[in-house]
C-alpha cells in the first residue's frame, strides 16, 4: 500500500466531506435535532416532567352525591384531565380526537352500585366511549375509575348516611333468601351485623373507631425507583434518543461515502487512480478510513452536544463507550464500501441503500427501544449491527455498565465490519459493468 | 517507446478492438482517428491498464504492466475523456492529490505542481476552485494533472472536447512543447483537423480495426488522386436523394451536411460535368461550386464510405 497516496486520498475525502455543507448539516445537525425531539417526547432530559394527562370527558347522568364524589376523585387524579360533558358532546369530542375516553355514569348509578356491593342483582353499567387509536389509555382510565369508584362506594355503603338502610335491606334480603346455604347465610348475616355495629360506633365517635372514614381503600402503597447507573442518577431519555439517532445518521453518512465512490467512478477520477501504480487496497482502505474518521467525529460532536446541553453523561465505562463508538465507526465505513461495490449507478443505489439503512435502524432499536419488540423480533434483531451499537451505547451511557458489557457489542460490530470489508474487497471492480 | 501488438477486446458479440498494432516513439505524436464508437477509447484504456485485453500486449519502454502497483505505470500519464477533477477543490489541491497518488511529496511535489501549472497556463488560478473554471481551463488542468509525475508516454483521450478556440490552441501549443521534450503522445480524436495539425503518424480506426497506419503524408498518398467537389445546393432532397448521384461513373462518395454537397471523385475533370448535369436534370439549384484536395475527412470517407462525423 502506498502511504503517500493513502494519506492524500484520506485527506481528500475529509476535505470534500467538510466542504459539503449539506453533508455536514445532515451528519451533525440532523441527529441532534431529531434526537432532541425524540428525547423530549419520551421524557426529556431530567425525566421529572409530569407525564401528559389523558383527556377524559365525564357524562354524569346520575348526578347523585356518590357519583359527584367519584367524578371529583377522578378529576383530582394526576393522570387524568377530566371535563364534564353532555352525552352527544362527549361522543363527538371522542370522534374528533379531542378526548381520549368518555365515561358515561348512568342514571341510578349510586343506588344500584351501593346495593350491588353486598347483594347480587342489578349492577349499574358504566359506559366507556374511547378513541380506538388510544387503546392503552383506556386501560389506564378503567383502572383509575375502578379505584376511585370502589373507594367512594364502599365508604358510602359502610359509613355514609344511607349505609344503615343499605345494611338493613341487605340483611332482609339475606334472611329471605331461600336458595342460600344456611351456613353461608349465617356468616353473611354476622358480617353485615358487624359492619352495622362498626358503622354506629363510627357515627358516635369517629376517633374511637379508628377514624379514616370507613369503606375500602387501596390495601397497599407503592414506591417506584428507576434503576439506573447509580442511586441518585436519573434516567435521561435523551441518552437513548441520541444513541439511536446517532446510529441512524452515521449510517446515512456511510451511504453517502459509498455514493461518492460511485460518482467518482462515473466522473473519470477512478481512471486516473487506476492508471497510477496504487492498489485497490489503498483505494478501499483510504475510503474506509476517511468514513470511519468522519463517523467518529460525528459521534463525539453529537454526544458532546448531548452532554453539554442535556446532561447526557457516560455513566458506564468511558473506554467501553469509545470502543463501541470506534467499532461502530469502522462498521459504518465498511457498510459504505458495500454500497459502493454493489451499487451500479448512484441513482439506482441510493433508494435501496436508504431502505436497507432504515430497516437496520428500525430493527436496531434506534427509533423505539428493542425491548418493546415481540420476542421473535428481538431475537432476529441481533442479526443486525445496529442492535449491537444501540445496546452498547445504552449500556455505556445510562445503564452505567462496565467495560465488560461493551466487549460483546464491540466484537459483534467488528465482526460485521470484517464481513462487510471482505465482501467489498471481493466484489471490488475498477470499472463499471 | 510504446509498442502495441495485436490488441483485441470483445464485449459479448461486439468486437470493440480487433488486432490493433502500432508503435509510438519518443518525440512522436500518434493520432488515433475514428468516429465515436470506433474503438479509440477502448484501445487507450487497454494501453493505460484500465482494461484487460482479451489478447495482445502493451510494452512500455520494453516492460509489460504486471499488477496494479507495477512501477512501469509511472511512465504513463492519462488524460481521460472526462474532466477527472474535483470541482469543489482548488486547482492546486487537485494537482497535489494526483501528484501524491504517484508518490510525490514535499519540494518535489511543489516543483511538479509549478511545472504543470506552467504547461496549463493556469498558475494565476492555482488557488481557485476548479468549479469556477471555464470548460477550456478545466481541460487544460485535466492535462496538467496527467503531467504531475513527468510520464514519458502521454495518453490523451479526446482532450479538446467542448473547448473554446483559445484553450484549444493553448493545449495544442502545450502538446507540441511536450513533443519537443521527447514525450511520446497518443492522441485520440474525431476532429480531423486536429490530427492533421498535430500528429506525425495517423492511425485510422473503424469498427475496432486499423484501416490506415502511417505518417500524415503517406496516408494522403493512399488516395493520391482523390478530389472533392463542393456544391451549395439550395433545394436539397430528402433521404436517398443522392443515391443516383453515387452511381455515376468515377464518383466514390457523395455526402450532404445540410448546406454543402461534397462529391468525392478520382478525376475531377472527367466526373465533374456528369455530376453537374445530374443535378441540373434533377432540377436542383446550385448556389456555389468549388473543389479541394482530399483531407483526412475525405480519406476516411474514401476508406470507409462514410463521413467520420456521421459514422
Amino acid at each position: 500500500m502506498s502511504y503517500p497516496a493513502f494519506q492524500a486520498l484520506v485527506k481528500r475525502d475529509l476535505r470534500l466531506f467538510f466542504m459539503d455543507r449539506r453533508a455536514v448539516i445532515m451528519s451533525f445537525v440532523a441527529p441532534i435535532a431529531i434526537a432532541t425531539f425524540f428525547g423530549y417526547i419520551f421524557g426529556g432530559a431530567a425525566n421529572d416532567r409530569p407525564p401528559s394527562k389523558i383527556e377524559v370527558a365525564v357524562v354524569n347522568l346520575d348526578n347523585s352525591d356518590i357519583a359527584r364524589k367519584v367524578v371529583a376523585a377522578m378529576a383530582a387524579d394526576a393522570t387524568l384531565n377530566v371535563k364534564d360533558r353532555a352525552l352527544e358532546e362527549a361522543r363527538e369530542s371522542v370522534r374528533g380526537g379531542k378526548t381520549t375516553v368518555a365515561v358515561v355514569v348512568p342514571t341510578g348509578f349510586s343506588d344500584q352500585a351501593t346495593r350491588a356491593l353486598f347483594r347480587s342483582g342489578g349492577k349499574p353499567d358504566i359506559q366507556l366511549l374511547y378513541d380506538p387509536s388510544h387503546a392503552t389509555e383506556v386501560q389506564v382510565v378503567r383502572g383509575v375509575l375502578m379505584q376511585h369508584a370502589m373507594e367512594v362506594i364502599s365508604r358510602e355503603a359502610m359509613s355514609g348516611p344511607s349505609s344503615q338502610r343499605l345494611l338493613d335491606d341487605s340483611l332482609r334480603d339475606s334472611n329471605g333468601s331461600k336458595g342460600m346455604n344456611p351456613a353461608d347465610q349465617a356468616t353473611l348475616r354476622r358480617m353485615l351485623e358487624g359492619v352495622g355495629a362498626w358503622n354506629q360506633r363510627q357515627a358516635a365517635s369517629p376517633a374511637a373507631a379508628g377514624g379514616g372514614g370507613g369503606g375500602f381503600t387501596m390495601p397497599y402503597t407503592m414506591t417506584q425507583e428507576a434503576v439506573t447507573a447509580r442511586q441518585g442518577v436519573k434516567y435521561n431519555s435523551m441518552a437513548h434518543s441520541f444513541a439511536g439517532m446517532c446510529v441512524q445518521f452515521i449510517l446515512f453518512m456511510g451511504i453517502d461515502a459509498g455514493m461518492v465512490v460511485l460518482y467518482q467512478r462515473r466522473s473519470g477520477l477512478w481512471k486516473r487512480m487506476q492508471a497510477a501504480p496504487i492498489s485497490r487496497y489503498t483505494v478501499i482502505g483510504s475510503r474506509a478510513t476517511s468514513a470511519a474518521i468522519v463517523a467518529m467525529l460525528i459521534m463525539l460532536a453529537v454526544f458532546g452536544f448531548a452532554r453539554v446541553v442535556f446532561g447526557v453523561h457516560v455513566e458506564g465505562s468511558f473506554a467501553g463507550f469509545l470502543g463501541v463508538c470506534l467499532a461502530f465507526a469502522i462498521m459504518t465505513s465498511t457498510f459504505g464500501l458495500l454500497v459502493a461495490v454493489f451499487g451500479k449507478t448512484p441513482e439506482a443505489t441510493r433508494g435501496i441503500a436508504i431502505l436497507v439503512t432504515l430497516i437496520l435502524v428500525m430493527l436496531g432499536g434506534s427509533w423505539v427501544p428493542a425491548f418493546i419488540f415481540p420476542q421473535w423480533l428481538q431475537t432476529v434483531s441481533f442479526a443486525v449491527p445496529t442492535r449491537w451499537a444501540v445496546d452498547g451505547l445504552d449500556a455505556m451511557l445510562w445503564r452505567g455498565s462496565g467495560f465488560d458489557a461493551a466487549v460483546g457489542p464491540i466484537v459483534a460490530l467488528l465482526a460485521f465490519a470484517a464481513v462487510f470489508g471482505a465482501l467489498a474487497v471481493w466484489r471490488f471492480r475498477w470499472e463499471t459493468d | 517507446m510504446l509498442e502495441v501488438t495485436g490488441l483485441h477486446k470483445r464485449y459479448g458479440a461486439l468486437v470493440a478492438v480487433e488486432e490493433v498494432t502500432f508503435v509510438a516513439r519518443p518525440g512522436e505524436m500518434v493520432g488515433l482517428l475514428g468516429p465515436n464508437g470506433a474503438g479509440k477509447t477502448t484501445t487507450v484504456s487497454m494501453i493505460a491498464g484500465l482494461l484487460k485485453p482479451d489478447r495482445g500486449e502493451v510494452r512500455i519502454a520494453g516492460g509489460v504492466v504486471r499488477g496494479e502497483t507495477d512501477p512501469v505505470k509511472l511512465r504513463i500519464g492519462l488524460v481521460p475523456q472526462e474532466i477527472a477533477l474535483h470541482d469543489e477543490l482548488p486547482a492546486r489541491e487537485n494537482l497535489a492529490l494526483f501528484g501524491a497518488i504517484y508518490g510525490l511529496r514535499g519540494a518535489t511535489l511543489s516543483k511538479a505542481m509549478d511545472a504543470a501549472f506552467d504547461v496549463a497556463g493556469l498558475a494565476d488560478r492555482a488557488k481557485d476552485k476548479v468549479g469556477t473554471f471555464s470548460g477550456g481551463m478545466k481541460r487544460r488542468l485535466n492535462l496538467a494533472a496527467a503531467l504531475m509525475h513527468s510520464p514519458t508516454i502521454l495518453l490523451l483521450d479526446e482532450p479538446t472536447v467542448g473547448v473554446d478556440p483559445q484553450s484549444r490552441n493553448q493545449i495544442f501549443a502545450s502538446l507540441e512543447e511536450l513533443k519537443r521534450h521527447g514525450k511520446t503522445l497518443v492522441y485520440t480524436t474525431h476532429y480531423m483537423e486536429e490530427a492533421e495539425r498535430l500528429c506525425d503518424r495517423i492511425i485510422i480506426i473503424d469498427h475496432g480495426k486499423v484501416i490506415a497506419n502511417d505518417t500524415l503524408a503517406a496516408v494522403h498518398k493512399l488516395i493520391p488522386s482523390v478530389n472533392v467537389l463542393e456544391i451549395g445546393v439550395e433545394n436539397a432532397g430528402t433521404d436517398g436523394w443522392l443515391d443516383g448521384l453515387r452511381t455515376l461513373p468515377g464518383v466514390t462518395a457523395a455526402e450532404w451536411d445540410g448546406s454543402v454537397l461534397r462529391v468525392t471523385m478520382r478525376d475531377l475533370l472527367a466526373c465533374s460535368p456528369s455530376v453537374l448535369v445530374w443535378l441540373r436534370d434533377h432540377a436542383y439549384t446550385c448556389s456555389f461550386l468549388g473543389s479541394q484536395r482530399a483531407d483526412l475527412e475525405t480519406v476516411f470517407l474514401t476508406l470507409t464510405g462514410r463521413s467520420v462525423r456521421n459514422a
